[in-house]
């Protein structure tokens, strides 16, 4: 028998949605869970080097980082948790979870702005809740950075542009006095408006099999 | 044309020896020689002055799809043809349709197909080429036969079998891609709306010619001979008929890239290479009898990213402009002669209940199909099809010139009711692309169908792009499931790796990324644009600001004086700009750097024509260089509604890691 205390946010008085991660999924992600942490309660940032195509991935510094980030763990708390465990775990993949055909307008909104936070929180590394110019250029350089071709001054300079791309977006023309100090998340909402994210960010869990692939 | 003038042609009566030569003639009728081109230019040039005639009026145009009009002014040219030469004379020929025609408009959809949006929807697109197109050949032969049992078809010529039924069934149930792109071009749905509709009247390509060949030969053989290792043929050659035309035109995709990866120095025949094996793809699996159509779908799909690196921007336009100038006019011929050739009523035999329920049949079992069709796929989808959608697709499966030219095809002997066969299918058509046609604008609007928005993805939607599959790549690895994104990165990492590398130039190989073209791109139009907006304002002298204290030895001397030497207006070297400083600022002083550097360092790798300054960048202001790179170009922008600014002091607080941007470059406005 499973054990496992679902943790408020995937039930649906907290939820504006009905839950979406079904009692088969929490057990496969379960068993993920304890592959990853071998069978421990909780997981730190060296459990995910064992995943090998994970490897390969340009961002995956972020991505490792985003599951500690106690901003998504929705503690009150600032800073990185050192380990989480299987609830908190839960509670990163409940952001990845699908759109629900009967969801209104409002939970579509907040649908969407939870997604849009957690890429907020990716990008903005700092945690003092604006992706400043250099942040920016992080997140750029490690994207291109799986081009062996591309040197970094590219990437700055691509950076930059997309910089002051959302200046103009978000702020429109500037004054002479004026200056642009970073996205923040409004403006990071408004750059995403033509995007529906609702419907592009998320994992199909189509399969139940766990694949063992890790050790 | 040279009429005989009267000198040089002899009567015959007048000629007492027919074999004496009549001496030189000055003019000839030559019309038997150049008959069959003079009547195909003839023609073209007919359908393209309709056109024109057609856009005169805007308000028309708005209403009426190309296509509708098309066919009626085909109509009525064959009306007059008919009148005057007492024989309808033009036709839609089957083996020109099939083999001039078609493969233009094929190629074009399948090299302009948004690949992207094209794989992500692929699960759909195949359920409904091929197990809808099954399912309306299947339902609606059955019930066509079924109407003919119950004895409703009241005209005793009407002389068909079940296999009959079935094949008509199976050529008159195809959504086809002439007549789908024709009208949904015109009505601007959303992409995914599109891609699905248009993708599966591409693919069903394979179940209808698979159908139609077996049945075909079903009927020859007659019910009677029929064995169940007949029915397992035609199901096996299904399987050939749709992978075997698909790996053929990977093949010569992959043939076509790797021939342009060497013609850098026959850049005037690489257009010509395209063209050339596209229609090669298509005329091999026409001659093994794979599908044709998606032989070409997939060559054009897949070459396009390794083609259009290798080949030279010219090129690229060239290809863009014909092929859609090959496609159009195919298209516009296609429907021009539909119009025409129903006017040849010797072909034809009405039943008033075969066509009714043809008509019938078909819009209600493709409704039908496609609700089916969506509850199950719904359940995988990523974006699920919305009943609206629904109504979209099930409205939108037009029928057109393929079905009428498979039912030309036909063999009377064979098949006697084809005369039937051919009345019901030209007036199928016509009411799918004229009726149909004419009323999915409206409906669109009323049932307020998401519409495309089409503009170029801005830098930061590109890198977002990115950044979303590399997460969501990441997210499927650790939760170890194998998902869509995990096999695209999988595509991805080995297209970089390997295809890439055989595939595409060097040269090109190198800066192969979204993220960098869009940034290239960009930058260009900035360029241009700035040079548009005068260029000159660049000239040294007007930078200078009143409140400016003395310039101290800086290269910036040497800035001005090259500035001065090159005497040209226009710059486009952006960090020719000239900038205030102000000795008590460090960001003053650090502006200046940004004349050593390059502003857009990038460029430097392209053939750009404008120059550079060969002086060395300063590393330790790199940072600084950097924060005044964006100023420059957001000035560039502002620059006219700027005013005449002192930089003003910012504490250096500013200038730290952060990189923040700063404020205020002065601008003569």
């Amino acid at each position: 028998a499973l054990q496992v205390v679902v943790p408020q946010e995937l039930t649906s008085h907290h939820l504006s949605a009905p839950p979406t991660v079904t009692s088969e999924q929490i057990e496969h992600l379960h068993r993920r869970f304890k592959q990853l942490s071998r069978d421990q309660l909780t997981i730190r940032k060296e459990n995910f080097d064992s995943i090998p195509d994970l490897e390969f991935n340009p961002i995956r510094g972020k991505i490792v980082h985003a599951f500690f980030d106690k901003r998504n763990l929705r503690q009150e708390s600032e800073g990185l948790a050192d380990e989480i465990n299987f609830e908190d775990f839960l509670t990163i993949m409940s952001y990845f979870r699908p759109i629900e055909m009967n969801m209104d307008e409002e939970q579509l909104d907040r649908f969407r702005k939870e997604k849009l936070k957690f890429l907020f929180h990716m990008y903005d590394s700092d945690h003092d809740g604006k992706i400043t110019l250099q942040e920016y250029r992080n997140v750029v350089e490690e994207l291109l950075s799986g081009n062996p071709h591309l040197e970094k001054e590219s990437a700055r300079s691509i950076a930059d542009g997309a910089m002051m791309e959302a200046a103009s977006i978000c702020v429109g023309q500037m004054g002479p006095d004026q200056v642009y100090e970073g996205i923040t998340f409004e403006d990071f909402l408004k750059m995403w408006q033509g995007i529906d994210i609702e419907t592009k960010m998320h994992v199909r869990f189509l399969t139940m099999e766990t694949i063992a692939h890790c050790y | 044309g040279a009429a005989g003038s009267g000198g040089a042609m002899q009567p015959p009566a007048a000629s007492p020896d027919p074999a004496a030569p009549a001496g030189t003639e000055l003019l000839r009728w030559q019309w038997r020689e150049v008959q069959g081109p003079c009547l195909v230019a003839a023609w073209i040039l007919v359908a393209s002055l309709a056109k024109i005639v057609f856009h005169l009026s805007r308000k028309v145009t708005s209403i009426v799809p190309e296509s509708c009009l098309l066919i009626l002014l085909g109509l009525g040219l064959g009306g007059i043809v008919l009148a005057v030469a007492k024989k309808a004379e033009y036709q839609l020929e089957p083996n020109m349709f099939f083999l001039f025609l078609l493969p233009p408009i094929v190629l074009d959809s399948g090299y302009f197909m948004p690949s992207r949006l094209f794989f992500d929807n692929i699960g759909a697109i195949l359920t409904y080429a091929v197990v809808g197109t099954l399912w309306n050949s299947f339902t609606t032969g059955t019930a066509l036969w079924g109407l003919h049992q119950a004895g409703l078809m009241a005209d005793p010529g009407v002389e068909a079998g079940l296999m009959d039924f079935l094949l008509f069934g199976s050529l008159i149930s195809a959504v086809d891609p002439v007549a789908v792109l024709a009208v949904f071009e015109e009505v601007h749905v959303n992409e995914t709306l599109f891609i699905i509709v248009f993708g599966e009247s591409l693919l069903n390509d394979a179940v209808t010619v698979v159908l139609y060949k077996v049945f075909n030969s079903f009927v020859e053989l007659g019910p009677a001979h029929i064995r169940v290792t007949d029915y397992v043929k035609g199901v096996a050659s299904f399987f050939l008929v749709s992978l075997g035309g698909t790996a053929v035109g990977l093949l010569f995709a992959f043939l076509l890239a790797l021939i342009t990866r060497f013609t850098k120095r026959v850049r005037i025949i690489e257009p010509l290479f395209v063209f050339l094996l596209a229609y090669v793809a298509y005329l091999a699996a026409e001659m093994v009898s794979l599908s044709s159509i998606l032989a070409v779908t997939f060559c054009g799909i897949c070459c396009k990213k390794y083609v259009e690196a290798n080949i030279s921007q010219k090129s690229r336009t060239t290809v863009k402009y014909t092929m859609k100038t090959l496609a159009s006019s195919s298209e516009t011929i296609i429907f021009m002669f539909l119009g025409i050739s129903a006017v040849d009523t010797s072909k034809w035999a009405w039943d008033t209940a075969l066509v009714l329920g043809t008509l019938f049949f078909i819009l209600l079992f493709r409704a039908v199909g496609v609700v089916l069709q969506t509850c199950v796929l719904n359940r995988f989808r990523l974006i699920p099809l919305d009943r609206i959608d629904q109504v979209v697709m099930s409205y939108g499966g037009l029928r057109g010139a393929v079905a009428f030219a498979l039912v030309i095809l036909l063999d009377r002997a064979k098949v006697k009711a084809k005369d039937y066969f051919v009345a019901t299918t030209i007036v199928v058509v016509f009411f799918t692309v004229i009726v149909q046609g004419l009323t999915i604008k409206p409906l669109v609007k009323w049932l307020k169908v998401k519409r495309s928005d089409h503009h170029k993805p801005t830098l930061n939607e590109e890198l977002h792009e990115h950044a979303f599959d590399h997460i969501l790549a990441a997210v499927e690895d650790i939760v170890g499931h194998h998902g869509y994104h995990y096999w695209r990165d999988k595509w991805e990492q080995f297209d970089k790796k390997y295809l890439s590398q055989l595939l595409m130039r060097k040269s090109a190989y190198r800066l192969r990324d979204e993220i960098w073209d869009v940034y290239y791109k960009l930058n260009i139009r900035d360029a241009i644009s700035f040079v548009d907006q005068g260029g000159h304002v660049l000239s040294a002298a007007k930078l200078a600001l009143p409140s400016m204290p003395s310039r101290t030895s800086m290269s910036e001397s040497s800035v001005t004086n090259l500035l001065r030497e090159s005497g040209s207006g226009a710059c486009l070297d952006l960090q020719v700009i000239d900038t205030v400083r102000s000795r008590r600022d460090r960001e003053d002083a650090a502006m200046h750097h940004v004349l050593r550097g390059s502003l857009y360092k990038p460029r430097r790798r392209y053939k750009a024509s404008y120059s550079r300054h060969f002086i060395s960048p300063d590393k330790q202001e790199r940072q600084d260089k950097e924060i005044f790179r964006q100023n420059m170009k957001r000035r560039l922008e502002t620059f006219k509604s700027t005013k005449h600014n002192v930089c003003s002091s910012k504490s250096k607080a500013r200038l730290k890691e952060k990189g923040r941007k700063k404020a205020s470059l002065p601008w003569p406005s």
